[in-house]
């Protein structure tokens, strides 16, 4: 092998190194659900307290439309299927605290909020839009990923959570 | 000697590498915030227009000779 063509493959992998630490990969279904520890409104909230149950995680964030939009979905979710073992974790990711709390006080929000101003979890689970909902099975593996929030897409959302919950007891 | 030189090569390229691609920092979907606010609309409401908006009400005006009528502010001040 000549020495140009080995310098070009180098680079070659450089360039390819550094494009793959500027994008975030999203998660494979099946794969383990990445752990959160986030401050939330009353303590921590904490992925690995729900093992056993079936989570929505959804990111949201103040300035977001259609997270507006699922917040009565998602309430009527948790009200709908919380005793059969689901629950809704809501992942804020207002840089400013503020902005959140106005959205909670104007839009109720019955089920847990975390808030992550940092970023790192929409990271860890490789959000590629807003809003982002990733549905986490009782092993803590991942069943579904969702990104943005439609009228349309309740269904089959739902669809989903029930079947991740199991037949009805 | 060799090596030396193999190095000497590959360094600059991946200098230029990085150079390049530190300039594409991705802006993620949860920090667009500040893109979702109302001015940064190409045409929003009469009481808060995007910045296209106030920017033809601002040739308007000027090439009207006449201000106000669009909007709240704007008497018959001449001040504006």
């Amino acid at each position: 092998m000549t020495f140009r063509s080995m310098t070009m493959r180098r680079a070659a992998l450089a360039l390819c190194a550094g494009l793959a630490c500027a994008g975030a990969w999203a998660l494979d279904e099946g794969a383990a659900a990445p752990k959160f520890d986030l401050p939330g409104r009353e303590g921590a909230v904490q992925l690995a307290n729900y093992q056993g149950k079936v989570v929505y995680v959804d990111f949201w964030a103040s300035w977001c439309g259609p997270c507006r939009q699922s917040f009565p979905w998602l309430n009527e979710m948790q009200a709908k299927y919380g005793a059969r073992g689901l629950q809704v974790v809501g992942v804020n990711l207002d840089a400013k605290g503020d902005d959140a709390r106005k959205f909670l006080a104007d839009v109720p929000a019955r089920f847990q909020v975390a808030f992550d101003p940092a970023g790192a979890t929409p990271r860890a689970y490789g959000i590629k839009g807003m809003p982002s909902s990733v549905l986490v099975g009782p092993d803590g593996k991942v069943i579904l990923q969702h990104a943005g929030f439609k009228a349309a897409d309740r269904a089959e959302l739902e669809k989903a959570i029930q079947t991740a919950l199991g037949p009805q007891k | 000697m060799t090596g030396v030189r193999s190095v000497a090569r590959v360094v600059p390229g991946v200098l230029a590498a990085a150079m390049a691609l530190s300039g594409c920092a991705s802006v993620q979907p949860w920090e667009k915030g500040k893109l979702a606010q109302p001015a940064m609309t190409f045409g929003a409401s009469p009481l808060a227009p995007g910045l296209e908006t106030r920017y033809a009400e601002h040739i308007y005006t000027s090439r009207e000779g006449a201000s106000g009528g669009s909007g709240v502010g704007g008497g018959g001040c001449g001040c504006n």
